[in-house]
This record gives structure tokens, C-alpha cells and sequence, in this order.
């Protein structure tokens, strides 16, 4: 079992969390504006990296988002923020 | 290249074996060839064989960083199946599961081919009711399936778990008579040995670096052996394929998560199908050797690393003792993990990605090893016709800006 540093609660059980996206996407705007292909690319598209990742996740338990930096090889964890706006 | 019979054997056994060759040669990569294919996995060497076969195709070679057959084609579970929902996905699965039936003879290679059979178990009545709706898309689509009642079930797997504690009895499922499992280091070794023989080079401890690429197309590849000149290059790295693309500029849908396996101490026949329950979604079947081989889900942590993780052991292994509670006795023999490249509408991508003369075979996920010899004989086509096959088209990238997504999560509700 792995654990997780919340930037909210602190370590926790791998279990507690959600990933839920790669970090750095900006949803392309405005709508009537944006093709098919950048809307997919928003949507769908990954970089899926090998070695050192920024990633959103969840914690399941207090519910906030937050941006994990993380080694996708070793799993290792070098940093946990909020998102901007919130304060731990 | 030596033929294996019967014969052989018995004149090798008679000469103390002292006459059997490599299966493949071992070559450096020439300056240029006229398709290139990297990943040697099955899906890479089934496409360079098909490459050769198929299309008369003999420069040709398969680039591998490790070894044949060390990726997810020696790391999975070894079932195969084409019990899914739409009839694109049966179109495609079922011409693996045909060409599966033919490939020992057509190789000359015994793959250990076993249609056991597979039951997907269900516990309620919902349930029975969405197997009954696969079955019947299954059979629309010219496919052998069959809704199963509990009591053949039960007497295909006598030692379910259907005691009064039981949390998830067995009401019956959705029943394939053509699936089951194959020896999957074989499936490698019979695809490198019959292409190496039509001509195929297949390089290992090859690490592609680089796509060369001038005025839009592709020119070659950069690899830790130096620089090959090609203008038609596959990739069927599996996990490694968006870092391969990427090198082409290209982005790809997907996700790279550890899907875990499990081998048990070998014990004397106690299960002969193969067995998914969508309860526990635990999924097991019987080696020859007697093993059981068991896994489920994917580790929720995306990652590049070949192991697994504590909490998905626990869940896996908890599903197969909650079904068969017997088996509580065993000792654990192996545990290890793959990565595999898993994409939101569980469907796999082929077709062109990037600059002219690119074409992927990747997005497997969960499920790469039962379409080996439909990928490979695909993006064979991909590379030699420059256009799709009527079977790959609807996996075309293309499908995620169309909104026209394959999602058999959704329709056979497999387990990722």
C-alpha cells in the first residue's frame, strides 16, 4: 500500500484517491470556435509520460482536487499542491 | 527452416536432440528496409509475418528494446475470446479467434490452442437479463454464443461457491464454446520463427530513439543500433506506443495502467473453462501444468512500471476465494504485472497516427493477447496497402473527434 500526500489531510492510503486527468490541459474556448479536432484533443488526448508526471487527482475522502507531481516509473512522489484558489 | 513433427522428435529423441536450430536468426538491422515494425510483441511479430505473407513483403523487420515476447505477450493471462457487443468488435475479435484455430497447423507450431470454453458468470436477475443481451448480439453477429442456465453452469464448474453465505451465487452467464486459452510465449515464438523464415529480420535489444520524418513522411527510424532508412513504419509497442508517437508529433488517447497476473502452486484438474465473474470480476482458468491463472482489474495508479500494486492483489484475490472458496488452501506461486494502454472507449486504434507512412496498432488495454493474429494481420495491411482493411477502418483515430466511439465497457461490460 502506497500513500498519498493530501495537500489537505496529509499521507493516505493510495486507496483514498482518484486520478482524475493530466495536468496543464485548457479546455479550448469559445465553444462556437473550437474544431472537432481541438475539442477531441482536449478531451481525449494524452501525453502518458514515462519518468516525471503532473497530474490531477482526487482525494476521495475530502473531496478536493489537487496537482501531484509523481515519477509514472517508480512511483515516487515529489510534490503535492492545491489547485489555485485553494488554501490547505 | 526445420520442419516439427512427430518424425523430428522422434529422430532428434533418437540422436539426443543435438539437431534442432535456433527458430530465428539473429541479425543485425540492415540500412533500410521496406516496412519496419516496432514492438516484439505478438502483435508486432504476427504483423511482420503477415507483412510477408500476406502481402509479399520480405524487407522487413521488427525492432525490439528487450526481448521477444517480454512484454504483455509473455505477461497476460492467455485467454481468448470475441464474446463482445458491437459488431464491429466481434468482426475484429473473431477473425483472431479464426485465424487462432488455424495457427498451429499454418505455423507449424503447437500454441497449445485449448477451446475450453468461457463462462461469464452472473448473480442477479439485471445481470442475467444484460447476458442474455449479449448472447443474442453475439449470435446477430454470427457468432457461438449462448445463454447459460445455473444449472449447466454449475455443472461445467462444480466447485463455485454457492453455499447460503455465498455473496455472489452463480445464476448462470453467458457461455462461448470457441474461447479459451493458448500457450502465449508460443504465440510469439511461432509468428518470429515462420517470419524470420519468409525473410523477416527480427532485431532485439533494438531501442527505437527517434522517427526521422522529412516533408511530412516518414524517413526512418533512429535506434540504439544506429540509423535505419524506412518509409513505412508500424508501432505495436502496447504502453510504450504514446512515447513512440510522440516522437512523431503525434498524441494518442491513452492511458498507461499495471494490469496484474497470478499463478497459483500447480494441484490436479479442478476447473476446465475459463471463468469471469462479474461480481468479484475475478477471472481464472487451469494451466496444462495445472496452475491456476488468475486476475482482474486494473491498478487505478497510472504507471510505466512492471509491477503491481497491494490493494488490486487483495481485491483480485479476495474475488477468487469468495468464488471458490477451496482454493483458500493454495500458496500463491507468481505475481507480476504488464502495462498496458488503455483508452476511454476500451477499444483498441488502427490505423494512420501523425506523418505519412505511420500507422498504430495499440490500445489493447486489458485485452491485447486474444487479437494478436487479427492485429498483426491488419496493420500488415495498413503498411503494405496504405489504406484500411474493412475491419480496422471503424478503429480509426479519427473516431474520437467523430463522437463515433466503440465503448465495450459499455456494451459487454468488460472489466476496465
Amino acid at each position: 500500500m502506497q500513500r498519498f500526500p493530501c495537500p489537505f489531510c496529509g499521507p493516505r492510503d493510495e486507496t483514498e484517491f482518484h486520478f482524475a486527468a493530466e495536468a496543464g490541459k485548457h479546455r479550448p474556448e469559445p465553444a462556437p470556435d473550437v474544431t472537432d479536432a481541438a475539442w477531441a484533443d482536449y478531451l481525449y488526448m494524452n501525453d502518458a509520460p514515462k519518468g516525471t508526471a503532473r497530474e490531477v487527482w482526487v482525494h476521495l475522502t475530502c473531496g478536493e482536487f489537487f496537482v501531484m507531481t509523481r515519477d509514472t516509473a517508480t512511483r515516487a512522489v515529489t510534490d503535492v499542491a492545491a489547485l489555485p484558489g485553494r488554501t490547505p | 527452416m526445420t520442419r516439427y513433427s512427430a518424425i523430428a522428435l522422434a529422430r532428434e529423441g533418437l540422436l539426443g536432440h543435438r539437431g534442432w536450430r535456433a527458430a530465428w536468426r539473429r541479425v543485425r538491422p540492415a540500412a533500410a528496409y521496406d516496412a519496419v515494425v516496432v514492438g516484439g510483441g505478438g502483435h508486432g511479430l504476427a504483423t511482420a509475418y503477415y507483412l510477408a505473407k500476406n502481402h509479399g513483403m520480405r524487407r522487413v523487420a521488427v525492432l525490439e528494446r528487450g526481448w521477444i515476447g517480454g512484454g504483455n505477450t509473455g505477461r497476460n493471462t492467455t485467454v481468448i475470446r470475441s464474446n463482445y457487443f458491437y459488431p464491429e468488435s466481434v468482426a475484429l475479435y473473431d477473425l483472431a479467434l479464426r485465424l487462432y484455430e488455424d495457427l498451429s497447423r499454418e505455423l507449424n507450431y503447437n500454441i497449445m490452442l485449448s477451446q475450453r470454453g468461457m463462462l461469464i458468470a452472473a448473480h442477479t436477475p439485471a445481470q442475467m437479463e444484460i447476458c442474455a443481451r449479449i448472447a443474442n448480439a453475439m449470435q446477430l453477429n454470427g457468432v457461438d454464443g449462448e445463454l447459460m442456465d445455473a444449472r449447466r453452469a454449475l455443472e461445467r464448474v462444480p466447485l463455485l461457491n454457492q453455499g447460503s453465505d455465498a455473496r455472489y451465487r452463480c445464476l448462470g452467464g453467458v457461455w462461448q464454446g470457441r474461447a479459451g486459452v493458448a500457450r502465449h510465449d508460443a504465440v510469439a515464438w511461432a509468428y518470429a520463427r515462420a517470419a524470420s523464415a519468409l525473410g523477416v529480420d527480427i532485431v532485439e535489444n533494438c531501442e527505437v530513439t527517434g522517427i526521422a520524418i522529412e516533408g511530412g513522411a516518414v524517413t526512418g527510424v533512429e535506434t540504439t543500433l544506429g540509423p535505419i532508412r524506412t518509409e513505412r513504419l508500424g508501432l505495436a509497442a502496447a504502453g510504450a506506443t504514446p512515447a513512440l508517437a510522440a516522437m512523431a508529433g503525434a498524441r494518442l488517447p491513452i492511458h498507461d495502467y499495471a494490469l496484474q497476473a497470478f499463478v497459483s502452486e500447480p494441484v490436479k484438474p479442478v476447473l476446465d473453462t475459463v471463468l469471469l465473474y462479474l461480481g468479484t470480476g475475478t477471472y481464472v482458468s487451469q494451466s496444462d501444468k495445472g496452475e491456476l491463472v488468475f486476475g482482474g482489474g486494473l491498478d487505478r495508479v497510472p504507471t510505466h512500471g512492471q509491477r503491481g500494486n497491494l490493494p488490486v492483489q487483495e481485491t483480485v484475490i479476495s474475488g477468487l476465494l469468495e468464488m471458490f472458496p477451496a482454493f483458500g488452501q493454495l500458496k500463491l506461486l507468481r505475481q507480476w504485472a504488464g502495462v498496458v494502454d488503455v483508452v476511454p472507449d476500451s477499444s483498441p486504434i488502427l490505423g494512420p497516427v501523425g506523418p505519412e507512412g505511420l500507422y498504430v496498432n495499440c490500445g489493447w488495454g486489458t485485452g491485447g493477447f486474444k487479437a494478436i493474429p487479427a492485429g498483426g494481420w491488419l496493420l500488415a495491411h495498413l503498411l503494405a496497402e496504405g489504406r484500411h482493411h474493412e475491419i480496422s477502418r471503424p478503429f480509426d483515430l479519427s473516431r474520437f473527434a467523430e463522437g463515433r466511439l466503440i465503448d465495450e465497457a459499455a456494451g459487454s461490460g468488460i472489466a476496465h
